[in-house]
């Protein structure tokens, strides 16, 4: 377990240098991710050094949320007064990019299966 | 009562919170009472009851927000266990994501403006689906306000969570990828840890759809905002 949160952290702290080095606008953890999974394909890292500890925070990932979301009892005010734009927007706007982001890309895999791979496709489905 | 402000006890809260909801829902079976949010609600009642102000309660909370880092780098193993299916799929994706994203921010932003928002709650909203630490930094970087949008990234986040199957299937969106990147893009990690409960498949294509979607919006949203008219 310490090995597997060692390597976690590094990634970590690695983002945190990348930001701390370049200034640019993009959270530390997201930057540690990508390098994360850019070292597992690498075989810079290996999977079972760091797959217990991922899993078990992937999967208990919604639990880290609860403070941030308990930070709602600062604007209660402001949301009681303007419930209805933010539910209504949050609400419309969420169905809306489920509904096109899924739409364009199975558009857009259709058209290249037409086109490039006729008998591959859906072979990822 | 000062025990109550103790963040050891404070700490100890959030977890058995979280825990009844979550006893709560399997022993109902009714998917709408979300752990998440009743955990939250739970929380909201019993720190005003006892008087206890956020900024406490945060002293505590501020230990389990830690591990959101970590848990975002940890997203990094169900990535590379899809990279050889995102790798073959590279143009799908990148277009899906900037549709979904554009027509993400215009969207909120209008059905704001049309319901009748104040202009800092309207940029509030704007990063809405994006993961916190990139949503508040958006939030504060357009003149909104960053403890309104944090609060409602993690409502967006429950509502994905719960309702964005049944969205994913009304879209008549039938492959898993195209269903996992939806539901990334629109409801950020908490999204993708129900759809990590579907499988690693759509887990997976959610967090990349998080990943994107987050890129995405910290490099359009000021832009997009400006082009509506919106000025920081």
């Amino acid at each position: 377990m310490i090995l597997q949160c060692a390597v976690l952290f590094a990634f970590l702290a690695v983002g945190e240098l990348v930001v701390y080095l370049t200034g640019i606008p993009i959270p530390s953890s997201i930057i540690g991710m990508l390098l994360l999974a850019a070292a597992l394909k690498m075989r810079l890292v290996r999977l079972m050094w760091v797959d217990k500890v991922a899993d078990f925070l992937v999967k208990n990932l919604g639990f880290f949320f609860v403070p941030a979301g308990v930070g709602l009892m600062r604007c209660l005010d402001l949301v009681s007064e303007q419930w209805l734009p933010i539910v209504g927007a949050s609400v419309i706007s969420t169905f809306l990019i489920i509904a096109v982001t899924g739409w364009v890309h199975q558009a857009v895999r259709r058209t290249f299966a037409h086109h490039d791979q006729p008998h591959r496709r859906m072979s990822n489905d | 009562m000062e025990y109550l402000e103790n963040k050891f006890f404070l700490i100890a809260l959030t977890f058995v919170a979280f825990l009844a909801s979550k006893l709560l829902q399997r022993r109902t079976g009714i998917a709408l009472l979300n752990p998440i949010l009743f955990a939250i609600i739970i929380l909201i009642v019993v720190l005003s009851c006892s008087g206890v102000d956020y900024e406490t309660y945060a002293e505590g909370g501020s230990y389990i927000e830690f591990w959101l880092k970590p848990a975002v780098v940890a997203l990094g193993v169900p990535l590379y266990r899809q990279m050889e299916s995102i790798r073959k799929q590279m143009l799908p994706l990148l277009l899906a994501e900037l549709a979904g994203c554009v027509v993400g921010i215009v969207s909120v932003v209008l059905v704001a403006e049309l319901l009748g928002a104040t202009k800092e709650v309207v940029v509030s909203l704007a990063p809405k689906a994006v993961t916190t630490p990139i949503a508040m930094e958006i939030s504060a970087a357009v003149g909104g306000i960053p403890s309104l949008t944090a609060a409602v990234v993690v409502c967006t986040g429950i509502f994905g969570g719960m309702a964005g199957f049944r969205m994913v299937k009304m879209s008549h969106i039938k492959s898993p990828i195209a269903g996992g990147l939806s539901i990334g893009t629109a409801s950020h990690a908490v999204g993708t840890s129900a759809a990590m409960e579907r499988g690693e498949r759509y887990g997976a294509f959610s967090s990349l759809g998080l990943t994107l979607n987050g890129l995405l919006t910290a490099l359009l949203a000021p832009a997009l905002l400006s082009m509506m008219g919106y000025e920081f």
